[in-house]
């Protein structure tokens, strides 16, 4: 793996406005979705973003294509600031940011064929000379994601949930891109078929030398494929680390929860384990705690958490944690 | 005897094509006990439990057959009428379902549903059932009960929507509760609080429960006792230990084998069931898993393979025995 960095987040931010008004919409306040992520991924890396619903890592992934637009921050790709391209060279960028969705029923018109489908991206950023050369390159990469050729004049409800996800993983790969942010790619199959897509992400990214930013809430499946993961909660990273290290050393209250929380197909470890409970629910986005967001549901917070948000700090080579007291708890 | 006895339930869907979702599935619940049926999509999990508390669409008429037996303390649940249904279902049986936003009724409020099911079958007062409610609500760990009475679903978080649904479930302090896929929405923290939540109703009230899901780590966890559907058949059941110590099925076998874990080495390429559950034969031509199945014999074609063994039974004519899970990692 090569040191360079293809994608550097500094101090993101993604603030929605809550509209307010009978006749005229006020700005009442803001939610907070994003709020100051900063990260880097390395040239043919996985980086892993986990956090449980509404932590803000689907809109961190859209704001980083641009999807949704980022309030706040740079995100620079291959040495280009994204958000200040204007919109046509973000939409030419954007052949080498593609984006893998979770349900790839709803992400696929279920009027158009598979042909249409991989082709459509084709035309649009003007790749292959004529329609034979388009159909080749289209016919290579159903080869790659292991789809048949004949599929190409079938339609997305004649698939299985697992061909479908293959599909959208062709669309996204069929442009040849450098970056592939995948939100949940796996969530909605079965047991069985998840881990035949794991398996082909992993050998395209051996392959072409892809990088991913794969967005899940599965720690299993992110441990699994990433070489970095940052753990989100509530718009902003609380701990990040690489992969193996995170898993056998968890520093913040809440990476040591969610990991306590997982359930494992093994009675031995499920006996024998000691979860740390968590109370309540995720506070409002809109209405974040004070100091640490996450203190209100932390079973170690004090008194300075309160007061004072913490920062990230690096506590070991690559490991990052933002809590007071990550030393103490170990 | 035990609590429920099911016995050969089969589901036949009518139409142009006659789908059999359920064929022939036998099980026991003890009280006490968790019944774990586990299973993916399409397996007939789901299906089952419906047709236990009688909540297909227009039993036995042109549309769903339902045959076998399922008896509930004696009585055949397959074979009671409307009437007596309609007594059991949230006294005796409560079912507790996966998406707590669509099974809450949206315009009414939270303490008003809870009451619902003690005024209907304890016959209690409206003030008095209300007071109850605040009770069950304050039991699977509603804070605030008495305000959270008033407050709408659409007010709740999920995973307060889910504990709103247990007290529901559990108000006439039922003998059987079914949960179906009761933590799937929810995100992992959630989940551990709620299936403690169920652990503790089951040893508290020795209520028996039949627990629905995919996952096996949650089976792993909760399970006395696992059975393993595919394509509408049990085809491996066992004490929770035995199962996942030492499965015999290929299918079980595959499924553990397929999932990434927390507690396994990192980046090991995974062994997927190749193909996908529409490879299905039928089972009378023989084994419906021997499609995708790498075990799979000539044998496997020569007729619907029977469930034999006992405690640990399996639905296999080549059954990997001795499969240490260890090696095949």
């Amino acid at each position: 793996m090569t040191a360079e960095t293809l994608v550097e987040l500094k101090d993101l931010q993604v603030h929605f406005p809550i509209l307010r008004g009978v006749l005229v919409d006020r700005v009442v306040g803001h939610v907070k979705a994003v709020d100051g992520v900063s990260l880097s991924i390395p040239r043919g890396s996985t980086y892993g973003l986990v956090g449980e619903s509404g932590c803000g890592k689907t809109t961190l992934g859209r704001a980083l294509l641009r999807l949704v637009e980022p309030t706040g921050g740079t995100a620079v790709f291959d040495g280009v600031d994204l958000t200040a391209l204007g919109s046509n060279a973000m939409r030419t960028m954007r052949r080498r940011l593609q984006m893998i969705f979770q349900d790839p029923l709803s992400s696929l018109d279920p009027r158009q064929n598979i042909e249409s489908i991989l082709t459509e991206g084709l035309a649009t950023h003007g790749i292959g000379a004529d329609r034979a050369a388009r159909r080749a390159l289209v016919g290579e990469t159903l080869d790659a994601v292991g789809l048949p050729r004949w599929a190409l004049s079938r339609y997305p409800h004649e698939f299985s949930g697992g061909q479908r996800q293959r599909i959208g993983i062709a669309r996204a790969l069929v442009l040849s891109p450098d970056l592939i942010v995948a939100d949940e790619p796996v969530s909605a199959l079965d047991v069985s078929i998840q881990a035949q897509v794991l398996n082909l992400l992993a050998t395209l990214q051996a392959d072409r030398g892809l990088t991913y930013l794969v967005i899940a809430h599965d720690l299993a499946v992110v441990r699994h494929i990433c070489d970095t993961v940052g753990v989100m909660y509530l718009g902003a990273l609380v701990e990040q680390a690489p992969s193996a290290e995170l898993y056998t050393r968890p520093l913040h209250p809440y990476t040591r929860a969610l990991l306590s929380a997982v359930p494992v197909p093994d009675p031995d470890v499920e006996d024998r384990r000691e979860r740390i409970l968590l109370t309540g629910d995720l506070p409002s986005p809109a209405n974040p705690p004070s100091g640490c967001r996450f203190r209100t549901r932390c079973p170690w917070a004090r008194e300075r958490c309160a007061q004072e948000r913490p920062e990230l700090r690096t506590l070991a080579a690559g490991h990052t944690v933002a809590c007071h007291f990550a030393e103490e708890l170990e | 005897m035990a609590l429920l006895e099911v016995e050969d339930l089969g589901v036949t869907f009518r139409g142009d094509r006659e789908v059999r979702a359920v064929d022939g599935v036998s099980f026991t619940v003890d009280a006490g006990e968790v019944t774990g049926l586990v299973g993916e999509s399409g397996c007939g999990k789901s299906v089952t439990s419906l047709a236990l508390i009688g909540l297909l669409p227009k039993q036995n008429t042109r549309r769903v057959r339902v045959d076998g037996r399922a008896l509930f303390d004696g009585l055949d649940l397959l074979r009671a009428d409307t009437r007596t249904l309609r007594d059991i279902r949230g006294r005796e049986i409560a079912m507790i379902f996966q998406d707590p936003l669509s099974s809450l009724n949206p315009v009414v409020p939270i303490g008003v549903q809870v009451a619902e099911v003690l005024v209907r079958h304890r016959g209690v007062s409206k003030a008095e059932a209300q007071r109850r409610a605040a009770q069950l609500l304050d039991r699977v760990g509603i804070p605030d009960p008495n305000r959270r009475l008033k407050e709408y679903p659409h007010q709740l978080s999920g995973g307060m929507r889910q504990r709103a649904l247990i007290a529901m479930a559990v108000a006439c302090r039922p003998r059987l509760l079914i949960a179906d896929e009761p933590t799937t929405a929810l995100d992992v923290t959630i989940q551990a609080q709620i299936l403690e939540l169920l652990k503790e109703l089951v040893r508290e009230d020795g209520t028996a429960m039949i627990m629905i899901t995919h996952d096996l780590g949650v089976v792993a966890g909760l399970c006395d006792r696992v059975n393993v559907l595919y394509a509408g058949r049990v085809v491996e059941s066992a004490a929770r230990r035995p199962l996942f110590a030492e499965p015999v099925h290929p299918y079980t076998i595959g499924l553990l084998n397929s999932i990434p874990r927390l507690d396994a080495g990192q980046g090991a390429r995974l062994t997927p069931i190749r193909g996908s559950v529409r490879d299905v034969l039928p089972w009378s031509q023989g084994c419906a898993f021997a499609p995708r199945c790498d075990r799979a014999v000539e044998e496997c074609l020569a007729g619907p393979p029977e469930i034999t063994g006992d405690p640990h039974s399996f639905r296999c004519v080549n059954p990997g025995v001795g499969v240490d899970l260890e090696e095949v990692r």
